[in-house]
């Protein structure tokens, strides 16, 4: 089977949604030549009107995008940086998301925001490294974070078929990530379904985006100790609620590891509904970025304050012993 | 062109004074909650942009927008009943004054964000010109709004790509109680000409001056040109919000008042009329009304069971929020 990469799974994602709907277009910063490496090859095949090259205008092309759709288009939006959803929170929640609930339902709104390379990575500092993820789940926005090169595929081409805005997160520490793919069986990932990893007994490591792959490692250095689930939610919003109960009803405890700051991220909002409605044989846990990090620019100290496998292990043991 | 004649011209001016009048008596009774931004002294405006317009061109207003969707063609009995809150109103009650819109008579919606329609509204024209439509849009804003980043960065995005937008900066003097001079350094039309959009300024209170150069501007923008801005020159007779009847704020003199008063655009546009046919449009306009009150005030308050019916286009439906 072909390796495919999950930066060329967004592509051909995206490739195969331009050529089967005239209404989805591209639009963002440098995506003619493709600076993210996403959108690679698409202006050579589909043209400048379909991968629409803008000027430095965050707000405003945001909101070009919500008026595009509003007039029937499909517009995916790459954002080249994490952090520049701060600056378009606005247009993105006040206009496109409360557009259907303002206008009694007279329109639709389906904006993709991709932001390839989301979250650290590692050197790019304060203003590059955020993984707002959180925010967005907050506010009632579709939220993706794709773990996978099948998922990111599967994912982006239901977000953008979806007929409501969704922002899918790319974490840059999932962008490298390959997989053995029969390109053949790729196929929607369906928004709000969660994905089983790894079956276990023990404990449910719920784990956000590229952080999979580390509770995946850690799950199999700890196997002669703990059997772990590895629970990826897949969608952050909307969450699905039905198999992580299902899932920690079977192992009665529960870890979450989440690439946000502490405060509100979304691990906090997992742990509550899950204790809401499952009763945990021990207290759960979560392992997140700090409370209002800011990721500093030296190597050392952006790694310190990212979720670490360390941590999880410890957080795992934690649960095994206190239960 | 829905009311580009003299007398459809008045009958609209005629309509939306009397409209907000209207609607000011029903923030006195309780049934207008939340109070409006009262269009009075403004009508010449909306109606003279919307006289030269199609059924098909797009516009997007403020938060002093009934002028423009009423202007546009929306049925003021549905608008009025929107305004007090009831399902029979043009966004089912979930809008109310300041998210009024009407999506089948091109109206994207009254929107409360200062600055906000311009991008919105480009987007719109630019998607459906991209489907060979000869859509035009008109994106109305305050002199407020031309302190908004995303506004200027919404007349570079429609300059570049040459989407005909007209621009309407309708300048009353005050944003709420800034004074233009107290906000604005240079000038409007400068704003426009610093993106090569071609700028007129208008009497705004002579509704046939503002539909003359409404008309030339959408007659260049369908033969090809690209957008263009027109500085409507007006003077608002009322509060900037009703809640002014209460609490007085101190800002304009009363001699300014008076002054700008003077220059009623019910009447320069009703003294065009012989006096017959002017008393006819206003007991007609009256007869309207009254049915829409009554309309209005008949219709049948929503049920809190779909307080968030329509969030969600795609069908997802909302965790709600008790214990």
């Amino acid at each position: 089977m072909p390796r495919l990469s999950y930066r060329r799974a967004l592509t051909r994602a995206l490739a195969d949604e331009l050529a089967r709907d005239e209404s989805v277009f591209l639009l963002g910063e440098d995506i003619r030549v493709a600076a993210s490496n996403v959108t690679a090859g698409l202006f050579k095949r589909f043209g400048p009107e379909r991968v629409l090259d803008t000027p430095l205008s965050e707000q405003a092309f945001t909101s070009f995008a919500t008026g595009a759709a509003l007039a029937g288009m499909r517009p995916v939006v790459e954002f080249q940086i994490p952090s520049l959803l701060f600056l378009v929170f606005e247009q993105i929640v006040n206009h496109a998301h409360k557009f259907p609930l303002m206008t009694g339902g007279q329109c639709a709104v389906p904006v993709t925001y991709l932001v390839p390379g989301s979250g650290s990575r590692t050197g790019w500092a304060g203003q590059h490294s955020d993984h707002p993820y959180s925010l967005f789940a907050h506010v009632g926005v579709t939220t993706v974070v794709p773990a996978t090169p099948a998922d990111a595929y599967g994912l982006l081409v239901s977000a953008v078929r979806c007929d409501d805005p969704v922002v899918l997160f790319a974490p840059a520490g999932a962008l490298d990530v390959r997989a053995d793919v029969d390109l053949a069986a790729l196929a929607p990932v369906p928004l709000g379904r969660a994905r089983l990893h790894r079956r276990g007994d023990d404990v449910t490591v719920v784990a956000v985006g590229h952080l999979v792959h580390d509770a995946l490692a850690v799950a199999e250095e700890l196997a002669d100790e703990v059997s772990v689930e590895v629970f990826d939610p897949r969608t952050l919003y909307p969450f699905d609620w039905e198999a992580l109960a299902g899932s920690v009803a079977r192992t009665g405890r529960l870890v979450v590891v989440d690439d946000s700051n502490r405060s509100c991220g979304i691990a906090g909002e997992i742990i509550s509904t899950v204790v809401e409605r499952v009763r945990l044989v021990a207290p759960p846990r979560r392992v997140t970025r700090p409370d209002g990090a800011v990721l500093p620019f030296a190597p050392a100290l952006d790694r310190a304050v990212q979720p670490s496998r360390e941590q999880l292990r410890t957080a795992i043991r934690h649960v095994m012993k206190d239960g | 062109m829905t009311g580009a004649d003299p007398v459809r011209l008045y009958r609209m001016v005629r309509l939306i004074r009397r409209f907000e009048e209207r609607a000011i008596e029903l923030v006195r009774s309780g049934h207008v909650v939340g109070g409006i931004h009262p269009y009075l002294g403004q009508e010449g405006i909306a109606a003279g942009v919307c006289a030269a317009l199609g059924v098909d061109d797009v516009v997007a207003g403020t938060h002093r927008g009934h002028g423009h969707v009423l202007a546009k063609g929306a049925d003021p009995a549905r608008m009025l009943a929107e305004l007090c809150g009831r399902v029979t109103g043009l966004n089912a009650g979930r809008g109310g004054s300041m998210h009024a819109a009407d999506f089948g008579v091109g109206v994207l919606g009254a929107n409360a964000i200062v600055g906000a329609s311009g991008a919105i509204v480009t987007g719109a024209v630019w998607a459906r010109r991209r489907r060979g439509d000869d859509t035009v849009g008109v994106s109305f804003f305050g002199d407020g709004a031309v302190n908004e980043g995303m506004l200027l960065e919404a007349f570079n995005l429609a300059a570049l790509w040459r989407v005909p937008v007209l621009f309407v900066c309708e300048n009353n003097g005050y944003a709420t109680t800034m004074p233009v001079a107290g906000a604005v350094a240079g000038s409007i039309p400068g704003r426009a000409a610093a993106f090569g959009i071609p700028a007129a300024v208008v009497d705004g209170q002579d509704p046939e001056a503002v539909r003359d150069a409404a008309s030339a501007a959408v007659d260049r923008m369908r033969a090809g040109g690209g957008p263009e801005l027109i500085e409507a020159l007006t003077y608002r007779f009322d509060a900037h919000h009703t809640f002014e009847h209460a609490v007085r704020l101190d800002y304009r003199p009363p001699e300014e008042v008076a002054r700008g008063r003077s220059r009623d655009p019910v009447d320069i546009q009703g003294d065009r009329l012989p006096a017959p046919v002017r008393a006819d449009v206003d007991a007609e306009v009256e007869a309207v009304l009254a049915g829409a009150v009554q309309f209005a005030l008949a219709g049948a308050e929503p049920d809190p069971a779909d307080a968030l019916a329509h969030l969600y286009a795609s069908g997802l439906t909302a965790r709600t929020g008790g214990g």
